[in-house]
């Protein structure tokens, strides 16, 4: 049985090893890509060239700056939402076969997640300012 | 107890040649249904006066303590002719109260039983009791708490009459402690007096060990036959192994020296003279004393099985005898003298319960004359010290016949009786013993002999210290007859210490006895009764003459002489008892305890000290580890882990 | 063999799905607690302000009725399982076992949540306030957090949190297979961490103690997780009794199995407040609110012991050899931890914190004891019992001690610090007799629940043959009794400091608290029978 627990897991890890290959062909490829940029491109460095690359508008202030926290509770009904859609999706391809109780059971979890973004709403985090 | 445990008819089992009796009760009806009352009526007066305090209870608790006892005494007397008009064989009386302890098999009724032998207890205590009781009235008139002292002594009556109408170990062990609870308070009944408190003191803790005999006695009864009832132990004793009924005999032996003041419990009694007289009349002379001597003739179902145990009775007896006699010789406390006295008595009566069937009956017959005696002369001591203001000390008497005229002629009827003079109660009593101890060894019979004539010295001595010679009186001592209350009890127990006899005539008490503790022919003596009878009376003489010799015609000195023989020394010293007690038990106890005391304060402490300190030290130290920082926590949870799975893989898989 | 490998989902096609069966009676405790918490959100989002404080209180009192009522119902219902000694039906597809020991722990989580709703609501003792912060984001010692107090404002969401925590701790000791008791462990988790940032008196100690709670509770979840992924590893399935099967079938070691293990009693461990994993408790337990402390130190423990227990038990239970001494060492340290630095402290509820971790010890020598059947028709006791019936006993005399330690107060709020209880027993002899009680409960003196409770796991784990484990957790109960009674000598035979510390009269809903702490705390030490049937007749956890 120790041999065989020893076979389970060279076949269990066994079958990671494309993956294991893809990832150390893609960070060869990224050192390839830049190595080779870095080779071949003439280098004129002047202040506004080493300037932070920001959408072609002039950097201000710190690289550390502080985010007003509503960005993280806004951030964070997204979250809700989208982990909310992950569960739909796999059950919108199966609810036809389950019946109009599988319905009310999504909608209960539907609900669930409403009564927190009407607990938001109440509370004012909704409105910006 | 309901005679459901018992046969129909009494089964005489035979052993040695002569029938222990079995204990066969019926119904009590009549009379004998009011038998409850004799224990409840002290009670209820000890009750009332105890809980209902001396201030409240002062005015009447003097007449009550005495109408409780002397109601009790009534019924007694009328319970004793109902008895006396029964059957021999019906003369077992049983009254089951209810049951006192159920638990799992052991079972313990309050039940009486009232035969011969209780019979003449009762009357015994009752009957002096009143008397003393009566007596009391006067002799405490100016105590201020003579309301508690009533209390007290009702309900020394109440145990007493437990410890001899239960029918049952367990409710004689009630009695008994109840009896020694009562003598306690009472030894130490003037407890501001330092020697009264620790005499009282003494008094309980030599007790104790009696008691221990009682106690472990009763558990071993109820071990060996699975009852403490007399009867149903009666019934079966027989097929009890000896070396049982032996061990048995001894403990019971034991409690009895306890409580009877026997070598080598004995010394106790002297000291317990710190209570009032009329305590030392009632308890440390005609009664509680003599419960050890109970105990020995109502377990004779016991001892009847066991040579070694009555062997040892008969041995303390005599010892006690001569001790107590030797004591008395050389006390100048009159009371001490009397105290000495009574261990002799009880002495006498221990070695002829100790002869088995053949003495019990003579036991109890010198338990009963030396109630009427020894109370009487005790009293009489009380009205003594009355007229002196207090004071014990003979050596501060002499020439008191004619101021104390009635004292002095019922304390002489007492000293005859108490010497054997023919005639009087004692000569009966203890001439009967001594011709029975005789039957038994001519050692022993020689010891008794010759313990009656010290009696004859020292009792001829304290009388002629006290009422003869010349005039020692501290000054301003003018005595003077007491009062009636006390002087008529003084003359009644006179009359029965001159009359006591009269039990014996018809061998009525050896008859009336028989049921209770059985009877045997008695033993071929060397010589007719007579001849012991006129044997003794010489002896006494021998006692008084030399007494006469030495004190009568001599000046007694005001103070005790101190260079005296070394005998003389030592039965002051009441024959080194105390001094005894103290090197072989109470030193050593003193150092083991001193001993114990400093390990626990050096050993014991210093451990738990040092294992306290030990630990706060080390609580001081590790709390040191809890920072506060996250940091350093996450850090102790993380080498936490980290040696959970290393300890883990370490361990299973070398 | 390489089919155990892959996903079983994988290898059906999207036709086969079948819907799962949901027990919803089975399940209606933890459903109507879960119904309970989303109501106090709602109730918080749409209800006047003055009224909620009573809405909610009512919502959550009710909900845990009826939930009890229902875990009286489901009891009642329990099937008898055919094998063993085991009653009830794996629930949810697997995930949730509902058997005897799960609804035990759910009713003596409910009653203890009951009385600690009745703690949560008390607003006597602030004057007319819970005792919450009223504006959890004032910063404190702001201009804002002063407004909010005089405007009176009370968090009331500390009714619906309790009630989600409540939820994963029914969820915890029941869960079958190790995601269903991670997600557990986070429902409980979560609001507990925010709770104990929430005090309205000693703000910054209780936002640290928050803080501290939440990122080694995050840490140590850590732990846990990755302990699964190796169990999952090793087992090829996260279910209980999989795994249990796939133990049993194993001769020898495995360091994936046994590095699982480790993880996930580091986990648990951490939870349960045992040593090396303790350091959080004294902190939290000091910083935050008393009526959070004591319903953390209650409900935490026992849900934790539950899933502990059947982490353990049924999971591992065939590989007990290679976890006991692990466990035995813990057992040993978290007793010594608890009872030696307990000797020092000078703040009550720190003391009661290390306390809680002794206990934490005593309950690990009965779970350890591994005294799985008793002999029938004796007094024998299982491990699983005694640890059960330790813990209703623990329970009850912490919620009630810790809420004596609100109502001993000075202007600064409760008087925490050691030297303000001297001389109590003259101020108000009785609380502190009630106190007192408590401490000799906790001390495991005779005739308090505390002395059966140790009694019991002592007895199960000597019979375990864990003897030498028994004799250092007694030895060690005599170091505990020391620090119990020094604090009684200091109420009683102490003179008051300074002003001396005063009791202010609770209201009712504190009084009921200690009243039933006290006596269910007489009651389980006088009449144990009753409740230590209840335990031996929950009988085994199933598979």
């Amino acid at each position: 049985m120790a041999g065989s627990s020893t076979t389970l897991q060279t076949a269990y890890f066994g079958s990671y090893v494309p993956l294991l290959a893809i990832i150390v062909v893609g960070v060869l490829l990224v050192f390839a890509m830049f190595g080779g940029n870095a080779l071949l491109r003439p280098s004129h460095a002047t202040p506004e060239k080493l300037l932070t690359y920001e959408c072609g508008v002039d950097p201000v202030g710190e690289g550390w700056a502080q985010t007003h926290v509503r960005y993280y509770v806004y951030a964070y009904l997204y979250v809700v939402f989208a982990v909310d859609a992950v569960f739909l999706f796999p059950w919108a391809t199966v609810f036809a076969g389950l019946g109009w109780v599988s319905v009310a059971e999504m909608g209960v979890f539907i609900g669930f997640i409403a009564v927190g973004l009407v607990y938001a709403w109440r509370k004012g985090v909704l409105t910006w300012t | 107890m309901t005679s459901s445990s018992a046969s129909l008819f009494p089964r005489l089992a035979e052993e040695g040649g002569h029938a222990v009796p079995v204990i066969h009760q019926v119904p009590a009806d009549g009379v004998f249904a009011l038998l409850w009352v004799i224990i409840a009526l002290p009670a209820l007066g000890a009750a009332i006066i105890l809980l209902g305090g001396g201030n409240r209870t002062k005015g009447f608790a003097h007449l009550l303590g005495c109408a409780t006892v002397l109601g009790s005494f009534a019924i007694s007397l009328v319970s004793f002719f109902a008895l006396l008009g029964r059957d021999e064989t019906d003369r077992s009386v049983g009254q089951f109260l209810w049951t006192w302890v159920d638990a799992g098999s052991f079972r313990a009724d309050m039940a009486l039983l009232y035969d011969p032998l209780s019979a003449l207890f009762l009357l015994l205590i009752t009957g002096v009791g009143s008397l003393i009781h009566l007596y009391s009235i006067g002799y405490m008139e100016h105590d201020e708490r003579r309301a508690r002292f009533f209390g007290y002594l009702n309900l020394f009556v109440a145990a007493m009459l437990m410890l001899v109408l239960s029918d049952n170990y367990l409710g004689v062990f009630l009695g008994w402690e109840g009896v020694g609870l009562a003598s306690y308070l009472l030894i130490g009944f003037w407890q501001h007096k330092p020697s009264a408190a620790v005499a009282a003191k003494k008094a309980f803790v030599v007790n104790r060990v009696g008691d221990i005999g009682m106690a472990l006695g009763t558990m071993l009864v109820f071990a060996t036959f699975g009852t403490v009832a007399f009867a149903p132990v009666s019934e079966v004793a027989g097929e009890a192994p000896t070396a049982t009924m032996t061990a048995l005999g001894l403990l019971f032996l034991l409690a009895a020296c306890g409580k009877s003041a026997q070598v080598p419990l004995q010394s106790w009694l002297l000291d317990a003279m710190e209570g009032p007289t009329p305590v030392s009349a009632l308890i440390h002379a005609a009664t509680m004393v003599t419960a050890g001597v109970y105990l020995v003739v109502r377990s004779n179902f016991i001892y009847d099985y066991t040579e070694v145990a009555q062997t040892a009775v008969v041995v303390v007896g005599t010892v006690t005898l001569l001790w107590g006699a030797i004591i008395g010789c050389a006390k100048d406390d009159i009371k001490k003298a009397l105290a000495g006295s009574t261990m002799s008595q009880i002495g006498y009566m221990m070695l002829a319960a100790g002869l088995g069937p053949y003495g019990y009956a003579f036991a109890i017959f010198h338990l009963l004359t030396h109630g009427f005696f020894k109370a009487n002369m005790f009293l009489g001591a009380g009205s003594v010290m009355h007229a002196m203001n207090d004071d014990v000390d003979m050596r501060h008497y002499g020439a008191l016949q004619k101021a104390v005229p009635v004292t002095f002629l019922t304390f002489a009827m007492g000293y005859l009786a108490i010497i054997g003079f023919p005639g009087f109660s004692g000569f009966w009593s203890k001439d009967k013993i001594i011709e029975a101890s005789f039957g038994e060894s001519t050692l022993v019979g020689l010891c008794a002999l010759v313990g009656a004539g010290i009696t004859a010295f020292y009792m001829t001595r304290v009388m002629l210290m006290t009422f003869f010679g010349q005039k020692r009186w501290e000054e301003g001592v003018h005595p003077h007859e007491s009062p009636k209350i006390m002087t008529v009890p003084l003359i009644v127990l006179a009359a029965l210490s001159v009359l006591g006899g009269l039990l014996l005539f018809g061998d009525f008490v050896t008859d009336w006895l028989t049921p209770a503790v059985g009877a045997v022919a008695h033993h071929e003596l060397a010589f007719a009764p007579w001849v012991f009878s006129l044997i003794v009376t010489v002896v006494v003489a021998v006692g008084v003459t030399i007494a006469w010799l030495t004190v009568g015609r001599n000046e007694v000195p005001r103070t005790a002489p101190q260079n005296v023989s070394f005998v003389t020394r030592a039965a002051r010293a009441d024959l080194y008892g105390d001094a005894l007690n103290e090197e072989l038990l109470m030193r050593p106890g003193d150092r083991f305890v001193t001993g114990l005391v400093g390990f626990d304060d050096k050993g014991v402490d210093g451990v738990v000290n040092g294992t306290g300190t030990a630990f706060a030290g080390m609580s001081g130290t590790f709390r040191k580890l809890q920072t506060g920082y996250v940091r350093s926590y996450a850090l102790s949870v993380l080498s936490g882990a980290v040696l959970v799975v290393v300890a883990l893989l370490a361990v299973n898989l070398t | 063999m390489t089919t155990l490998a892959v996903s079983p989902l994988l290898s059906e096609s999207v036709g086969d799905f079948t819907k799962p069966s949901i027990e919803y009676f089975d399940l209606s405790p933890l459903l109507i607690i879960i119904g309970v918490a989303l109501a106090g959100v709602i109730v918080e989002a749409f209800v006047p302000r003055r009224l909620r404080y009573v809405v909610q209180t009512l919502v959550a009192v009710v909900g845990t009725i009826a939930a009890l009522v229902m875990t009286v119902f489901v009891a009642l219902g329990l099937e008898p399982r055919g094998d063993n000694a085991g009653f009830g039906a794996i629930a949810a597809e697997g995930a949730i076992a509902v058997d005897g020991p799960t609804v035990f722990l759910w009713g003596t989580i409910l009653v203890l949540t009951l009385i600690s709703v009745f703690l949560f609501a008390e607003r006597h003792l602030e004057g007319g306030v819970t005792a919450f912060a009223g504006q959890a984001a004032a910063l404190p010692g702001t201009e804002a957090e002063r407004e909010a107090s005089t405007k009176g404002l009370e968090h009331t969401e500390v009714f619906p949190l309790m009630m989600f925590a409540v939820a994963g701790m029914l969820l915890f000791p029941a869960s079958n297979d190790l995601i269903t008791m991670f997600v557990a462990l986070e429902i409980l988790s979560l609001p507990l961490y925010l709770l104990c940032g929430l005090a309205r008196r000693r703000r910054l100690l209780s936002q640290e103690a928050a803080l501290k709670y939440f990122m080694l509770g995050a840490f140590s979840s850590g732990f846990f997780l990755y302990g699964i992924a190796l169990v999952y590893g090793y087992a090829g399935s996260m279910n209980l009794g999989d795994i249990a099967e796939a133990v049993s079938g194993t001769i020898g070691a495995d360091p994936l199995l046994l590095g699982g293990i480790g993880l996930l009693a580091v986990g648990l461990l951490f939870k349960v407040g045992a040593a090396p994993f303790h350091a959080w408790t004294p902190d939290v337990y000091q910083g935050a609110p008393t009526a959070v402390t004591a319903f953390m130190a209650a409900c935490t423990k026992v849900a934790a012991f539950g899933a502990l227990l059947r982490l353990f038990y049924v999971g591992f239970g065939a590989a007990r050899w290679d976890w006991t001494p692990m466990i035995w060492v813990v057992a040993i340290l978290t007793m010594a931890t608890g009872c030696v630095l307990a000797l020092t402290q000078s703040d009550i509820k720190r003391m009661l914190a290390y306390s809680s971790i002794a206990h934490a010890g005593f309950i690990l020598t009965g779970f350890v004891g591994l005294n799985a059947v008793a002999t029938p028709g004796t007094a024998e006791l299982t491990s699983l019992q005694a640890v059960l019936f330790y813990l209703v006993t623990y329970g009850f005399m912490t919620i009630g001690a810790f809420a004596v330690v609100t109502v001993v107060r000075d202007s600064s709020g409760e008087a925490t610090h050691l030297s303000r209880w001297s001389g109590l027993g003259k101020e108000s002899p009785f609380v502190a007799g009630v106190f007192a009680f408590f401490l000799l409960g906790m001390a495991g003196i005779p005739l308090t629940s505390g002395f059966t409770g140790k009694w019991a796991v002592f007895t199960s784990a000597w019979q375990g043959g864990a003897w030498p484990l028994v004799v250092v957790a007694a030895l060690l109960s005599a170091v505990a009794a020391f620090f119990y009674i020094r604090v009684i000598v200091l109420m009683y035979f102490s003179d008051p400091v300074g002003e001396g510390p005063t009791v202010v009269m609770p209201s009712v809903l504190t009084t009921i608290v200690i009243a039933v702490g006290f006596a269910a705390t007489v009651a389980l030490g006088v009449v144990p029978g009753p409740v230590l049937d209840l335990a031996a007749h929950a009988g085994q956890f199933v598979r």
